[in-house]
């Protein structure tokens, strides 16, 4: 278990996040990056799903991943919270480093990486508990026991994501029983709930209606304001409406990267033209 | 910290999924040691020869086929009567049944196996052995038959529970193929899908062998406790099970030859269990793959 | 013609048959049961639950035996649950595939094909002998424990399976750690399996005569159990015992008391079922 000082400390610290306050800065060169890849290659087996990414991602920007399905997207958003350590035969070489830590070479607790390293995934996946609980047990599997704090942090996070007014008076109600757009805000929620400076969304609005997908997009926009946000998605419109940055990946490769409105305008590469304008994909 | 917490969790766990492995090896350690110094005493070709179990009278005898056959006649009774039953049951429960109608019988069937296997043999003491001697004259108060007849009883939820599962693994592509040239359900059944579920169906029957085999309550109650080299189903026996009872019901001296003898008997029936569930074991794994 | 005429004729009669061997198993249960409620529920009693046993079958009641079944369903269930569960756990969220796991599988499901009657052989060896635990309801409560050891493991092995993947990822991506994510999320998701699987298994030892014969279980014993270590007998072999004597008093006594170990076995069965059925419904992710 952690001690008192280290829980607080794991809640408190926003540090990257105070430091730059910059808002876009998009087209601005930026000496300090939050995440850095180089030369990774991952392998399930013998199968090489990523064929020597580099690639840097600055903070609070929104980077969109496209690409067809199977090209690695997937796999490339869980190399940064180590979810792919669960699959037998995964292999990563390369390095990859968040706030100047080599995250699969240094020492480091795989916990304390996620509670940084927050996560969405594709189909909103709830816990069969209350509301409440859902969001809070970040909070709780870090040892926290301050009702108080608990009780504060659920309805700022439930607040954030817009959802707070509709289930502040349902708080002990099942989870399960939201709709699905509601559940996906959830979701959030509970990522937002640790405090994470990043977020993985991997596809997170293509199980949704178009209503909540408009929902989810707007909250995406807001939140890059605290945190770096890597975003996986089908949807050429959402990657053109909520990201900075966008990288198309083709077969394990990462064939361009850059700004979002350089990517739709004038892609250099014949490969990311075809398949933004539908001609493969 | 939470490294070495999850890592004594870890141990934890492993050592409970390792007392199954502590029990195997217990139950054969057990099993060997014991038999070994019960044949330290008695000749292994008298065991396996001699027609003669008398280990308990002053006049011993050491063959352990009579509680060998008494084990395989009531056992093939049972089958006997759990193989046609179970099959049909099998079949009309995959090719006739509304799936409806399964999901209800096949629960209620699986309450046979739930009964207590003492209320089994009383059943078969007091009810069908009086029934029986009704019409079968000359048939004992304890017979292989009733004994035989009520384990059949208990054991139709293995076949039919199995080799409906078996029945209903084969692609409805055969069957469709089969009603598409003008079959019957029945001609499609007996032609087609028990064919091809054969190995699942023969598991089932194997299991349900086994299972007969290591029965206990229901022959020490029914079939006697007699042992007697016979295949006359209407006489009593004893099977390896049924001494087992007979000798820790007694008072018998730990150490002395007369303890050993059930060992003996455990081991007989250690070994043909065992034989049993790993040829099924081994012809499910084939049946799994070709369907897969 | 003549033959799609006897075609069909057949069909209908495997059709009768078929229905006819579905409930003919269960119509002889119903004919036996009705038999023994016949002979032994006008002998149910206040009194025959709390008498001790007797020579005298009017005087004899069921209450060591029942006792002592309780003390073995206790301490059965104190022994089997932790172990079976954790065992469950170990195979399905921790063995890697690899030898090990196939060797534990592969000695499970042996486990669970060897008759009772041989577990009565280790326990009395073992347990009584070597650990010196004689022939008390700890003794009997282990071999009984080891004996649905392989139960609890399946049944717990499919409840957690049944957890959908992504309940534990979003565990693990809020940074919960293996034993948090499986105590928080998948154990509680799988509870309501593991638990009937559990009660099914306490259900057939609660019937089981044969191993705790061997391990030494009396026919006779004159007073309830007060501590683990003390001598005992159960419903089963109290049933056993009775039917073994000649006068008509004691069949009457065994009808009455099968009547109450069937009364506990399907209650048990019972609740399984419908604590089955509920969670099914619950959990429908
Ligand atoms: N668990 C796994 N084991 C083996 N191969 C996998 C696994 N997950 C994904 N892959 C393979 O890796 C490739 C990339 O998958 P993924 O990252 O999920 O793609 P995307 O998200 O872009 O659709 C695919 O070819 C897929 O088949
Ligand atoms: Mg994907």
């Amino acid at each position: 278990m952690f001690t008192e000082a280290e829980i607080m400390d794991l809640i408190m610290t926003k540090d990257s996040k105070t430091e730059h306050l910059v808002n876009d800065i998009i087209d601005k060169p930026v000496e300090e990056h939050k995440i850095t890849t180089k030369n990774v290659n991952v392998f399930y087996g013998d199968f090489k799903a990523l064929k020597n990414i580099s690639m840097k991602i600055r903070p609070f920007s929104v980077t969109a991943l496209i690409g067809p399905s199977g090209c690695g997207k997937s796999t490339y958003l869980r190399v940064f919270n180590r979810m792919n350590d669960y699959i037998n035969g995964f292999r990563l070489e390369g390095k990859v480093v968040i706030d100047g830590v080599n995250i699969y070479k240094d020492k480091i607790i795989l916990e304390k990486l996620r509670k940084e390293v927050g996560m969405v995934f594709q189909k909103p996946n709830p816990f069969p508990k209350s509301i409440f609980d859902n969001v809070a047990y970040g909070l709780q599997i870090q040892g926290m026991k301050d009702k108080h704090f608990i009780n504060e942090r659920v309805e700022t996070s439930l607040k954030k994501v817009v959802l707070w007014d509709e289930v502040k008076d349902d708080l002990k109600k099942n989870a399960l029983a939201l709709s699905g757009g509601q559940q996906q805000r959830l979701c959030i929620a509970r990522t937002l709930a640790v405090e994470p400076n990043i977020i993985l969304m991997d596809e997170p609005t293509s199980a949704l209606d178009p209503i909540s997908t408009g929902k989810i997009e707007e909250l995406i926009f807001e939140l890059k304001n605290e945190y770096t946000i890597l975003i996986v998605t089908h949807n050429m419109q959402q990657a053109g409406r909520v990201s900075d940055r966008t990288a198309f990946f083709y077969l394990g490769e990462l064939i361009e990267e850059g700004l979002t409105k350089n990517i739709f305008l004038n892609p250099k590469e014949e490969r990311t033209e075809n398949y933004i304008t539908g001609r493969f994909g | 910290m939470i490294r070495t917490r999850e890592q004594i969790i870890e141990t934890f766990l492993l050592i409970s999924a390792f007392i199954t492995i502590f029990t195997t090896v217990g139950i054969i350690l057990v099993l060997a040691i014991e038999a070994f110094k019960f044949f330290r005493e008695v000749s292994v070709i008298e065991f396996f020869t001699s027609t003669e179990w008398t280990p308990l009278f002053t006049q011993k005898h050491y063959g352990i086929l009579p509680l060998l056959s008494g084990t395989l006649l009531t056992s093939f009774i049972a089958i006997l009567v759990a193989l046609p039953i179970g099959l049909a049951i099998a079949i009309y429960l995959s090719e006739y049944a509304p799936k409806q109608f399964r999901t209800y019988v096949k629960p209620s069937l699986e309450l046979l196996a739930a009964v207590p296997t003492v209320v089994y043999g009383f059943f078969a003491l007091t009810v069908v052995t009086p029934f029986l001697q009704s019409f079968i004259p000359g048939m004992s108060g304890f017979n292989s038959l009733s004994a035989g007849f009520v384990m059949g009883i208990m054991i139709i939820p293995i076949v039919s529970s199995l080799s409906e599962d078996a029945l209903n693994a084969v692609p409805a592509s055969l069957r469709e193929a089969s009603y598409g040239m003008g079959s019957t359900r029945l001609q499609t059944a007996i032609k087609v899908t028990v064919p091809a579920a054969s190995s699942g169906i023969v598991v089932s029957v194997i299991l349900a062998i086994s299972r007969a085999i290591g029965e206990t309550m229901i022959v020490a109650i029914a079939a006697g406790q007699q042992p007697r080299f016979t295949i006359n189903p209407l006489v009593p026996v004893e099977t390896l099970t049924a001494y087992i009872v007979q000798v820790s019901l007694g008072d018998v001296q730990h150490n002395s030859v007369e303890y050993r003898t059930i060992f003996a008997a455990g081991i007989t029936l250690f070994v043909f269990t065992f034989i049993l569930n790993s040829v099924s074991h081994w012809l499910k794994n084939k049946y799994r793959e070709k369907y897969e | 013609m003549n033959r799609i005429t006897l075609n069909r004729i057949k069909d209908k009669g495997f059709l009768v048959t078929g229905i006819i061997s579905t409930f003919i198993g269960l119509v002889l249960l119903l004919i036996f049961m009705a038999d023994i409620f016949i002979e032994g529920a006008p002998r149910i009693s206040w009194k025959f639950i709390v008498s001790l046993p007797s020579r005298i079958p009017e005087r004899a009641g069921i209450y060591t035996a029942m006792m002592g079944s309780v003390w073995v369903l206790i301490l059965t269930t104190i022994i089997s649950f932790p172990i079976g569960v954790s065992a469950g756990i170990y195979l399905e969220e921790y063995a890697k595939q690899g030898r090990l796991s196939r060797l534990l599988e592969v000695n499970i499901s042996n486990l669970a094909g060897v008759p009772s009657i041989i577990y009565g052989l280790l326990g009395l060896e073992i347990f009584a002998r070597v650990m010196r635990l004689g022939s008390s309801v700890l003794a009997g409560s282990i071999t009984l424990a080891l004996l649905i050891l392989p139960i609890i493991i399946v049944a717990t092995r499919e409840s957690i399976k049944a957890v959908p993947q992504s309940i534990r990822d979003a565990s693990y991506a809020l940074g919960a750690s293996k034993w948090q994510t499986i105590y928080r999320q998948v154990l509680p998701a799988s509870f309501g399996g593991i638990l009937t699987g559990v009660i099914l298994a306490l259900s057939r030892a609660v019937g089981e005569a044969a191993p705790l014969i061997v391990v030494g279980a009396l026919a006779y014993v004159p007073f309830a159990p007060r501590s683990p270590l003390d001598d005992f007998s159960i419903l089963p072999i109290q049933i056993f015992n009775w039917i073994s004597r000649p006068q008509h008093g004691f069949i009457v006594n065994a009808a009455a008391a099968i009547i109450i170990l069937l009364i506990i076995t399907f209650a048990m069965n019972g609740i399984a079922i419908y604590l089955r059925s509920r969670w099914q419904k619950r959990v429908s992710w």
